[in-house]
C-alpha cells in the first residue's frame, strides 16, 4: 500500500526490452476546467506492470503526497530510472492553459501515465493510468478524468493543510476561496482511488460548510486534454 | 420522434460541365459529367434529462476551419449559438464546403436524423453544434471530425461532452436563460465570463443553493449529453 508496485526489478525490465522500438513523444497537457489549477504534473513512461495509481486500490504514500499536497518528489523517486517529464508547466497549470510541448524519449517503455493535483481540492487529482503508447506515428488526443485519492475526507476547508494525513486544502490559487467553513464531512467513504464526485461548495465566503465556491470550483469530466505526437 | 432534413450543397461548383462539339460540325455532341456526390446520415440523440437542444448546425469544411478551440475565445458565431440557440451565423461561416440546419429543437430523449449530401472533395470534416437551451452558454457537438475516415456503408458513433462558450457568466437567472425554464435573453454582446471555451462545470440550480437561479435539479446534466451516429451512404 505504501509503494509503487514493481513486479520486476528495473534492471531486468531495461534489459528485457532491448529489441522493442524506442519512441520519441512530444507531449502537452491542457487544463480544461473552469477554475481548478493543476499542481506540478508528473508524466512517466514505464512497463505495463508499473503504475502510479489504480482505481479500486488504495493509494501509495507517493500518490497520497501528490494528491493531498502537490508534492511529486516521492513519485519521482519511485520512478527513478524511467523516462519522466517532471513539472512541465514549471509550476501551476492554470485553467485553460497548456504546457509547452516537450519531448520524452520513452526508450523501451510501452505505457504512459500522468498525475497532478487538482487545486483547490482535498485529494483530487488528474490522472492517466497506463495508456499504451501507440507504435504508429501520429498525433493522439486523450481526455483525462479527475480522481479522488481516497486518502482524505473532502471537508473543503482551506487551511493550508497539504501534508499527507493533514485534513484540509492547501490553498485556492485563484484567490477565490473562502474562510471559516465548518467542513462538509470528516469521513471518506471510499478509501481506494475512485472517480472524484466533484465539490459541493457554498455561497458563504466567510462561513458555511465549505470554503469552495460552486460557481468557481466545480467541474465535470474531462478535466484535461493530453496531446501526444508519436514521431 | 424523428425528423428528417435535407442537406444541400451550399457551394455551387461546376455541377454539370457541358462540352459542345466543334463549330465546323453540325452534329452537336453533348457530354454531361455528373459530379461525384457524397451523402451521409447523421443521427443525434439528446441524452439530457431536461435540456432541449437548439437546432443543430451541421458544417462541412476543410481542416483550416475550427468552430471552436478549447482554451481559446469563442468566435462570435459560436457565441451567438451558445447563448441563444441561433445557428445562422455558424451556418454562414466563410469558406464552408457545405452547411445545413437541423429541422428544429430536439427534446430530451428525442432524436433527429439529417441527410447530408454534397459534392465530393478532399479533406472533408464535419462539425456539429447545438445549445443546451436551459443554460447561459452551454453547447455540445462534434469538432471537425474527418469524415474521410468512413467508407461507404460504414458507421461511426460517439458521445459528446458539454462545453461552456466562456462568453456569458453562469448566473442562471431567468433574465439570461433563453430556454423554456426561463424565457430570458439569448445572445448578448458583452462577454462577462472567462472568455475561453472550456468543459462545462454543470449547472448549480436553485435546489442546490443558487437562490437566483431559474433552474431546478432537473436541469442538471453530466457528460456525455448527446449521442451521434454517422453513416456514409454514398
Amino acid at each position: 500500500m505504501n509503494k509503487l508496485k514493481f513486479a520486476l526489478p528495473a534492471a531486468v525490465m531495461l534489459a528485457a526490452g532491448a529489441s522493442a522500438n524506442a519512441a520519441q513523444l512530444e507531449i502537452s497537457v491542457q487544463n480544461l476546467t473552469h477554475g481548478i489549477h493543476f499542481t506540478p504534473l508528473i508524466i512517466a513512461a514505464h512497463p505495463g506492470d508499473v503504475y502510479m495509481y489504480q482505481t479500486g486500490e488504495a493509494a501509495s504514500a507517493a500518490l497520497q503526497a501528490m494528491a493531498e499536497g502537490g508534492d511529486i518528489s516521492m513519485l519521482e523517486a519511485a520512478l527513478d530510472g524511467m523516462p519522466v517529464l517532471s513539472n512541465p508547466a514549471g509550476g501551476l497549470l492554470a485553467p485553460g492553459a497548456s504546457t509547452t510541448p516537450m519531448m520524452l524519449d520513452t526508450g523501451e517503455m510501452t505505457y504512459l501515465s500522468l498525475t497532478g493535483m487538482l487545486l483547490p481540492t482535498n485529494d483530487g487529482f488528474v490522472g492517466l493510468d497506463r495508456w499504451m503508447i501507440p507504435s504508429e506515428p501520429g498525433t493522439y488526443t486523450v481526455y483525462l478524468k479527475g480522481y479522488d485519492a481516497g486518502t482524505e475526507a473532502n471537508d473543503e476547508i482551506i487551511n493550508g493543510g497539504g501534508m499527507s494525513g493533514v485534513p484540509g486544502i492547501p490553498v485556492a490559487p485563484g484567490g477565490d476561496g473562502g474562510t471559516g467553513a465548518s467542513g462538509v464531512t470528516s469521513t471518506e467513504l471510499n478509501t481506494t482511488v475512485h472517480i472524484h464526485p466533484g465539490v459541493l461548495g457554498d455561497f458563504d465566503p466567510a462561513g458555511g460548510v465549505s470554503d469552495l465556491d460552486p460557481s468557481a470550483h466545480r467541474w465535470l469530466n474531462p478535466v484535461a486534454k493530453l496531446t501526444v505526437t508519436v514521431q | 420522434m424523428n425528423k428528417q432534413s435535407l442537406f444541400k450543397l451550399a457551394t455551387p461548383l461546376l455541377a454539370i460541365a457541358v462540352i459542345s462539339g466543334c463549330s465546323d460540325d453540325d452534329d452537336d455532341e453533348e457530354i454531361v459529367i455528373e459530379p461525384l456526390m457524397r451523402s451521409y446520415e447523421v443521427q443525434v440523440v439528446n441524452l439530457t434529462p431536461n435540456q432541449p437542444l437548439s437546432p443543430v448546425a451541421a458544417l462541412v469544411h476543410d481542416s483550416t476551419i475550427q468552430a471552436w478551440m478549447l482554451g481559446s475565445p469563442a468566435i462570435v458565431p459560436l457565441e451567438v449559438m451558445a447563448e441563444g440557440g441561433d445557428n445562422s451565423q455558424l451556418l454562414a461561416i466563410e469558406g464552408l464546403w457545405a452547411s445545413a440546419s437541423g429541422a428544429g429543437v430536439i427534446m430530451p430523449g428525442a432524436s433527429e436524423t439529417m441527410m447530408l449530401e454534397f459534392e465530393d472533395s478532399v479533406d472533408l470534416n464535419l462539425t456539429l453544434a447545438t445549445m443546451l437551451v436551459n443554460t447561459n452558454d452551454a453547447f455540445t457537438g462534434l469538432n471537425s471530425w474527418s469524415i474521410d475516415q468512413l467508407a461507404v456503408g460504414d458507421s461511426w458513433s460517439a458521445t459528446t461532452n458539454v462545453y461552456d462558450a466562456g462568453t456569458e457568466a453562469n448566473s442562471e437567472t431567468a433574465a439570461t436563460i433563453p430556454g423554456p425554464a426561463a424565457g430570458g435573453e439569448g445572445y448578448a454582446e458583452a462577454r462577462d465570463d472567462v472568455d475561453r471555451v472550456y468543459v462545462h462545470a454543470g449547472v448549480i440550480s436553485a435546489d442546490d443553493g443558487l437562490t437566483d437561479s431559474a433552474l431546478s435539479f432537473s436541469h442538471r446534466f453530466d457528460n456525455p449529453a448527446m449521442k451521434i451516429t454517422i453513416t456514409r451512404i454514398e
